[in-house]
């Protein structure tokens, strides 16, 4: 990672460098949870979705869901991870009443997936690695439920086994931007590959950051782990309070105490939540009940072989076609809008104006309208039909924005709408020539100056085009102009 | 075939000819049972009869009779050792903290029971959670043995931890009856009351809906009065089961169809490590009796080493206390079971429920177990015992390259008085040290009954076997059995109280 000098915040003894780490915990899209065959539908009436196993029941036993395994497999493939095909799960054992066993199941010692990687975009339009030291599968708790009744606790055992992945990322990220930026990232890719729906208000994604900050250069300093941040923003906001807690008390002469916190997002502050010494000792062992598990190379090179195209490999095909940096690195960010994007050159549009088209005016009126891409009134066919007929002159750009409005609010075809309502642009040099010569009679005093100021002819065009309701090209109408002034072609 | 006048009296295969030849009705040989069942009180094998569901399957039993659909053990009264989860009706696992627990499912073995058209009499008592040699932890109250030493009136134990199956099978209770086996709980209580008890290979009957102990050494099987009756009631529990990963794949053989093969030209492995000191003579002259007579039917005695033996009845007290310790943290007064009063928050509520809800006994293995899993520890303990595991069971795989299968006394010693070992648990543990080997390699051991000791209580002989060969196991204890012609009988001093 680049040590580029305005990451480092400012304390009163000079710059000192954040170093982050995330956990991440993924829930794997799966439509039965990790050891029971129990669904996993968000929002369903409290405990409706239990099994005896979820509830522990005496004499219940998990079985492994292969689909989650094979979801995780495809995760690890997707960060581009060592695939281990032996791998053990454990029981981390601790009491609380939304953990019905009494123990977590989990993997400790070994893990499904090893070291991968994540290749994330900074703003400045770098690209920096951040490692991935390990991928395991683990069950989800319930949640308890403390402002149902006024002396009563309830709990609530629909997530509890629903499958998680958690991805444990290498202390590489060094601003919240790059937290931010990797978080962004590997929602990407487990959307992308379908392994994780990524919907961080529903719980699906949710991350433990581990913050510690040392001087450039020197050895890494104490951790804290803030559990549990469900959003980007959040992430940031917690980094930045962190960083900036740890630096003053260092820098008052105090140490780190390693410790969990919590970060408060109505206080915008972290807060102790239990200290090292604190610290449950979980007792992990060898689950008894389930046998290691073992996968087959070839299992995995059929799930290899399956995988989609990721955001990485899109960007570049994208780059290739012609796209800038930029706008490659938008339309992969959301799977939605790459294929989006695709949708509109399967239907004859060229790739670079619809790059253009859609970052420069369709993404602007969803952002306004509030809607993601899948919701937008207009469709990949109808967009790209606009940018084809600006592409072969049928309407002129500016008329384009117009059909593009008349198709969100009402719909229809771009191409009847341009046929019927005679938005076609006039491309007679008849015609052009006749309106050219009408603004030029009308304004001799302009014409002196566009003479001595060649620039000046963008008024003149904008006149012809007003003259001629937009529908004018305005290629002809400028080559017209300079023509009759007497300008030279280029210019 | 001439049947014994009294029903209850019959063999599991007698009956099975007698009901199924309708030379009696179920309902006839169900109703002497509930009547046993319910004049044996004094012996506190039971912790809960179901006369009515037992007389109600056996008429739907004798109802299938009469159309000629009859399946491997229709209408045959069984007893179900409190382990088994049983579909509304209470399952205790002998404890006070699931002393109000009703399961809404079945375990697997005994739904492939009562598929096979099994009758239950009811639920029998064992040590709490499984855990005990002589049935004294049992929150219900130990259980009494049918057998009293010669002229003595002293209550002797029935051995744990599955005594109330063993007592109810030595008291013609019940046809036969199901046991789980930990370290010993089918073997060491079937040898002290003089019945037969296989805990077959690990992965052979499924662990589902039976209340778990150490779930990497727990196997449930029968215990029954004949090795035959073994044979057959195996073949009914055993099953692959997709709600069990740790089940195994493997075909049930017809063991009855092989018992009688005799053992010409098997080799018989005598383990020397299993000369302990201190055991008495008898066990000693027992064990070289039972290996005289195989011999004299024609098997090869052969010496072998199990080197590891010494370290297994402490690498046992490390494994499953461990297990244990994760196994029984789902009893939190939370969702089901015993749930203390009055408590003022969480920790509070979990502190009272289980201090209240766990006997002595079990709070000892918690202990324990929470102990050598604890950071710090793991290695020396938890790390270690796994791999004195893997030497035990390698010193199996060597011996068995060398026989066919082992001959070892089944217990050190005969029953005891109640009472006499509950202060010393270190001695209450060594009951297991011939059979603890066998569940840490996961193999089959048969216990058969051999012999009386002077004194008159019986004693067994335990045969081990290789993984999924129960079929040679059994072959073996039919030739034991054939040769220890072992008659003898408590007398019914209960009938009298």
């Amino acid at each position: 990672m680049s040590s580029n000098g305005s990451k480092y915040i400012q304390g009163s003894t000079g710059p000192w460098e954040i170093v982050i780490g995330l956990e991440v915990h993924a829930q794997i899209l799966s439509n039965a949870k990790l050891f029971s065959g129990a669904a996993t539908e968000f929002g369903a009436e409290p405990n409706s979705q239990v099994s005896f196993v979820d509830a522990a029941m005496p004499g219940m036993l998990p079985v492994i869901n292969k689909k989650c395994v094979e979801q995780a497999v495809r995760t690890g493939l997707g960060l581009k991870a060592k695939i281990n095909l032996f791998s053990v799960f454990d029981r981390k054992n601790y009491f609380y009443p939304d953990l019905p066993q009494g123990y977590q199941i989990s993997q400790y010692k070994n893990p499904i997936v090893g070291e991968g990687e994540v290749l994330i975009d900074l703003p400045n339009g770098e690209t920096a690695r951040v490692g991935i030291e390990r991928l395991h599968m683990e069950q989800d708790a319930g949640k308890s439920l403390h402002d149902q009744h006024p002396d009563h606790s309830f709990v609530d055992l629909n997530r509890s086994g629903v499958a998680l992945m958690e991805i444990v990322s290498r202390p590489d990220m060094r601003s919240a931007d790059e937290a931010g930026a990797f978080l962004k990232k590997l929602r990407a890719i487990v959307r992308y590959l379908g392994t994780c729906d990524g919907n961080m208000d529903e719980g699906s994604m949710r991350a433990d950051v581990n913050v510690s900050v040392r001087k450039p250069g020197a050895p890494l300093g104490t951790r804290c782990e803030i559990k549990n941040v469900n959003s980007v923003r959040f992430i940031g906001q917690a980094i930045e309070y962190e960083a900036r807690r740890q630096v003053d008390i260092l820098e008052s002469g105090g140490t780190i105490k390693q410790e969990t916190r919590l970060f408060d997002s109505r206080a915008g502050e972290t807060r102790s939540m239990r200290s090292k010494e604190e610290a449950h000792d979980y007792r992990y062992f060898p689950d008894p009940d389930l046998l290691p598990l073992v996968l087959e190379q070839a299992w995995v090179d059929e799930i290899a072989a399956s995988l989609p195209e990721l955001p990485d490999e899109k960007r570049a095909r994208f780059i290739q076609m012609g796209l800038s940096a930029y706008d490659a690195t938008v339309l992969v960010a959301e799977k939605e809008s790459a294929d989006y994007f695709e949708a509109m050159l399967a239907a004859g549009a060229d790739a670079k104006a619809s790059a253009n088209w859609l970052n420069n005016e369709y993404f602007g009126r969803l952002n306004k309208a509030g809607l993601a891409i899948g919701d937008g009134p207009v469709s990949a066919t109808a967009n790209s039909a606009i940018v084809q007929m600006v592409s072969t002159n049928v309407i002129s750009g500016k008329i384009a924005k117009d059909v593009l409005d008349i198709v969100w609010a009402e719909g229809g075809d771009p191409r009847a709408i341009v046929e019927s309502r005679g938005l076609k642009q006039v491309t007679d040099s008849g015609a052009i020539e006749k309106a050219v010569d009408a603004v030029i009679a009308a304004n001799p005093d302009k014409v002196a100056a566009a003479q001595a100021k060649p620039q000046m002819v963008g008024w003149f065009v904008g006149q012809v085009m007003k003259a001629t309701g937009g529908k004018a090209n305005p290629a002809s109408v400028n080559a017209i102009l300079k023509q009759r002034l007497g300008l030279p072609e280029e210019g | 075939m001439t049947l014994p006048s009294n029903p209850t009296d019959f063999t599991l295969a007698d009956a099975r000819a007698a009901v199924s030849s309708k030379k009696i009705s179920s309902r006839e040989l169900t109703g002497a049972f509930v009547k046993a069942v319910e004049a044996a009180r004094p012996l506190n094998a039971f912790v809960t009869e179901t006369p009515d569901r037992a007389l109600e399957m056996a008429a739907a039993s004798d109802a299938r009779i009469a159309k000629g659909d009859i399946r491997p053990l229709e209408g045959l009264p069984l007893a179900i050792k409190d382990l088994f989860c049983t579909k509304g009706v209470r399952t205790t696992a002998g404890s006070n903290i699931l002393s109000n627990f009703v399961p809404p499912y079945e375990s697997t073995v005994s739904q492939n029971l009562w598929d096979a058209g099994a009758v239950m009499l009811g639920k029998t008592n064992m040590d709490e959670f499984a855990m005990g040699s002589s049935n004294e932890t049992s929150n219900f109250g130990p259980v009494t043995s049918p057998w009293r030493a010669r002229a003595s009136n002293a209550k002797m134990v029935p051995g744990g931890s599955s005594g109330g199956s063993a007592a109810s099978v030595a008291a013609n209770l019940c046809l036969a009856a199901t046991g789980t086996d930990t370290g010993g709980s089918i073997r060491q209580p079937a040898a002290v009351t003089g019945t037969v008890g296989i805990k077959p290979t690990y992965g052979r009957c499924s662990r589902w809906g039976i209340v778990a102990f150490a779930s990497s050494l727990d196997q449930a099987g029968p215990m029954t009065r004949t090795v035959r009756d073994a044979a057959i009631l195996l073949k009914a529990m055993a099953s692959v089961d997709p709600k069990d990963s740790t089940s195994v794949d493997m075909p049930v053989p017809d063991y009855e169809a092989g018992l009688e093969a005799g053992v010409k030209g098997l080799r018989i492995g005598i383990p020397k490590e299993y000369r302990v000191d201190g055991a008495p003579p008898e066990i000693d002259a027992l064990w070289s009796q039972g290996a005289e007579w195989l011999r004299a039917q024609g098997a090869e005695i052969v010496e072998v080493s199990l080197p590891h033996t010494k370290y297994a009845l402490p690498t046992y007290y490390i494994v499953a206390p461990a297990e244990a310790s994760s196994n029984l943290a789902r009893y939190d007064g939370v969702r089901y079971g015993h749930r203390a009063k009055d408590a003022r928050d969480i920790t509070d509520l979990y502190e009272k429920s289980r201090g209240e809800g766990f006997g002595s006994e079990v709070k000892r293995r918690i202990l324990i177990g929470t102990y050598v899993l604890s950071s710090g520890y793991y290695d020396a303990y938890y790390l270690r015992a796994q791999k004195l595991r893997t030497l035990i069971a390698r010193d199996f795989t060597q011996a068995f390259q060398k026989c066919d299968v082992l001959l070892t006394p089944a217990t050190p010693g005969p029953a005891f008085a109640i009472g006499e070992k509950t202060a010393d648990p270190v001695s209450m543990y060594l009951n297991d040290v011939f059979t603890v080997t066998v569940n840490l390699a996961g193999l089959p051991g048969l216990s058969v009954p051999a012999g009386l000791t002077a004194g008159g209580l019986p004693l067994g002989l335990q045969l081990i076997g290789k993984a999924f060969d129960e079929a040679t196991v059994l072959r073996v204890g039919r030739a034991v059995e054939t040769a220890a012609n072992f008659t003898a009988k408590p007398e019914r001093w209960w009938r009298a109280a």
